[in-house]
């Protein structure tokens, strides 16, 4: 099948992972084939690729309003959440087995979490309103005297909703319980200042905001007592060993620096669209819903339920038109249920199959706005017309 | 990851729509696993005359439905119930391993509408 040719590619799918920006591939080039050199390595090549983590290391810390030693570099954000959850536990198995989370939570989470249980944790899934938000309040009544660790997401990727982790940080300090967030989402998107935030770990990938893809950072807060889960060399104080993967690295300072800068500017932007889309969408298309808090969401996340169509459907139709989007249809996943986030808002399973999420960037434009709509209104009337269902409710009415 | 074929009759697909007076319905699946698909069978003599779908399910459940349409028509009622699920993947060049399921449903719709049919005429 041929896609409409000679129309632009519009790509609508930031969330699930973003371009390297010019200026971040020039600062990670010379480190694949030019400055080779092992940073562990003493002679002048090494201390080059040295250098470069050292400056990647500032700009991180910087960006984030942390000290540079409480920067680790990982190889992605996957692995920054593993050594958070599971050196936690760990590390505090000895003062109790408990962990509180929420049941909206990236898989890297959840499935971190139920390896946990598996191995005798106790572990609370917080479930979130139908807007999917969480309360601090709900994490307050959930601690018990053998809690160890709060892991709770900044920013949903999905549905984009922003939890209260400032308020949550606040209680688990007064309660010496460590806690984590995964930012995965949020940073690049919303802005962030651990010196203000009460957070003692926090991750990040770079490949969320215009970073390459594998690389990772997990904040750990001086004094935050974790285990580390693998062993090996010397390599970021011996904590997270292996040969660091340089050009990557310095990828990751250049992109956080970037987009701190930009922070206020990417974030009007985003506004701007994402509430134009919105409401254009709505007023469009019938049976249509938005998932997710209308305003405690990041900029630049939409995602909506048409009713009585399936999201894979509507992805191969919007890919014909040259859009790129996601769904959290279960035909997308490869398994039998819809994304445990939207049936976590408590959607219908139905309702779940038919939803769509778009993701804005920095090269997005009003333009595009129009282009998704148009085709959404083409796409959702084509798959309308051939379900079952929508006869069912255009007889109804 | 889909073939051609697929995609053709994922994009255009073959006879979608209800026939009013069809002499066998059948609906399978269910909105809570996914897919439903609603076959509706016109029947002469035995022969199945025409066929029209309404699918709500992935770009395979579609074009299975598409095809299975296109693969019956002409085809005497026994003839019918021996397409199976394979066939009717096979016709559009393949599924994907995870997608082989959306094709079972094809092949129950389309037992399902004869099953219809034999139901309201006894003895054929
Ligand atoms: C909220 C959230 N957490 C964790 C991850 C995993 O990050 P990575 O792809 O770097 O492993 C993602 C990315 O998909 C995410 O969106
Ligand atoms: S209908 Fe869900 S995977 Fe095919």
């Amino acid at each position: 099948m041929t896609r409409d040719t000679g129309k632009k590619e519009i790509y609508l799918d930031h969330a699930a992972t973003t371009g390297v920006k010019q200026e971040v591939l020039e600062e990670m080039m010379p480190y694949f084939s030019l400055r080779y050199g092992n940073p562990s390595s003493i002679y002048k090549l090494g201390r080059e690729s040295r250098q470069a983590i050292d400056m990647a290391r500032e700009r991180t810390a910087l960006a984030l309003g942390v000290s540079p030693s409480e920067v680790f570099f990982t190889g992605s954000g996957t692995e920054s959440l593993n050594w958070a959850i599971k050196g936690a536990a760990e590390a505090n198995s000895s003062k109790g087995k408990h962990i509180i989370t929420s049941n909206i939570e990236h898989h890297a989470v959840l499935h971190t979490c139920l390896y946990l249980q598996k191995k005798g944790y106790d572990v609370t899934f917080l479930p979130v309103d139908r807007n999917g938000l969480l309360t601090a309040e709900q994490v307050f009544k959930a601690i018990r005297k053998d809690t160890i660790l709060i892991t709770v997401m900044t920013a949903n990727n999905e549905i984009g909703t922003i939890q209260p982790v400032a308020e949550i940080g606040a209680i688990a300090k007064e309660h010496g319980i460590l806690f984590h967030t995964d930012a995965v989402q949020a940073i690049g998107n919303i802005p962030i200042n651990l010196k203000t935030l009460p957070v003692d770990m926090l991750s990040l990938s770079a490949h969320k905001f215009y970073g390459p893809k594998g690389a990772g950072v997990l904040y750990l807060r001086k004094g935050s007592r974790i285990t580390d889960i693998l062993q090996g060399g010397g390599q970021e104080k011996g904590r997270r060993p292996g040969t660091e993967n340089v050009p990557a690295i310095a990828g990751l300072g250049k992109a956080i620096e970037l987009a701190s800068q930009n922070i206020e500017k990417y974030n009007a932007h985003m506004l701007n669209l994402r509430n134009k889309l919105i409401d254009k969408v709505l007023a469009a298309i019938p049976y249509t819903r938005l998932n997710g808090d209308r305003e405690k969401r990041l900029p630049g996340n939409a995602n909506f339920s048409f009713e009585f169509i399936e999201g894979e459907s509507l992805l191969l139709l919007l890919d014909m038109k040259g859009i790129s989007a996601s769904s959290g249809s279960a035909c997308t996943s490869g398994s039998l249920d819809p994304s445990h986030v939207l049936l976590a808002i408590g959607l219908p399973h139905e309702i779940a199959h038919g939803s769509l999420r778009v993701t804005f960037g920095e090269t997005n434009t009003e333009d595009d706005i129009d282009a998704l709509t148009e085709a959404l209104i083409f796409s959702v009337g084509k798959l309308r017309e051939m379900s079952p269902l929508y006869e069912n409710a255009a007889k109804n009415i | 990851m889909y073939s051609d074929k697929v995609m053709d009759h994922f994009m255009n697909p073959r006879n979608v729509g209800e026939i009013p007076d069809a002499d066998g319905v059948g609906q399978v699946g269910n909105p809570k696993c996914g897919d439903i698909m609603k076959m509706y069978l016109k029947i002469n003599d035995g022969i199945i005359v025409d066929a029209k779908f309404k699918t709500f399910g992935c770009g395979a459940a579609v074009a299975t439905s598409s095809i299975s349409t296109e693969l019956i028509v002409g085809k005497t009622v026994e003839e019918a119930l021996k397409i199976t699920n394979k066939a009717v993947a096979d016709a559009l060049d393949g599924l994907p391993p995870a997608k082989m399921h959306c094709s079972n449903l094809a092949e129950e719709a389309i037992r399902a509408a004869i099953e219809d049919y034999r139901s309201k005429n006894p003895g054929k």
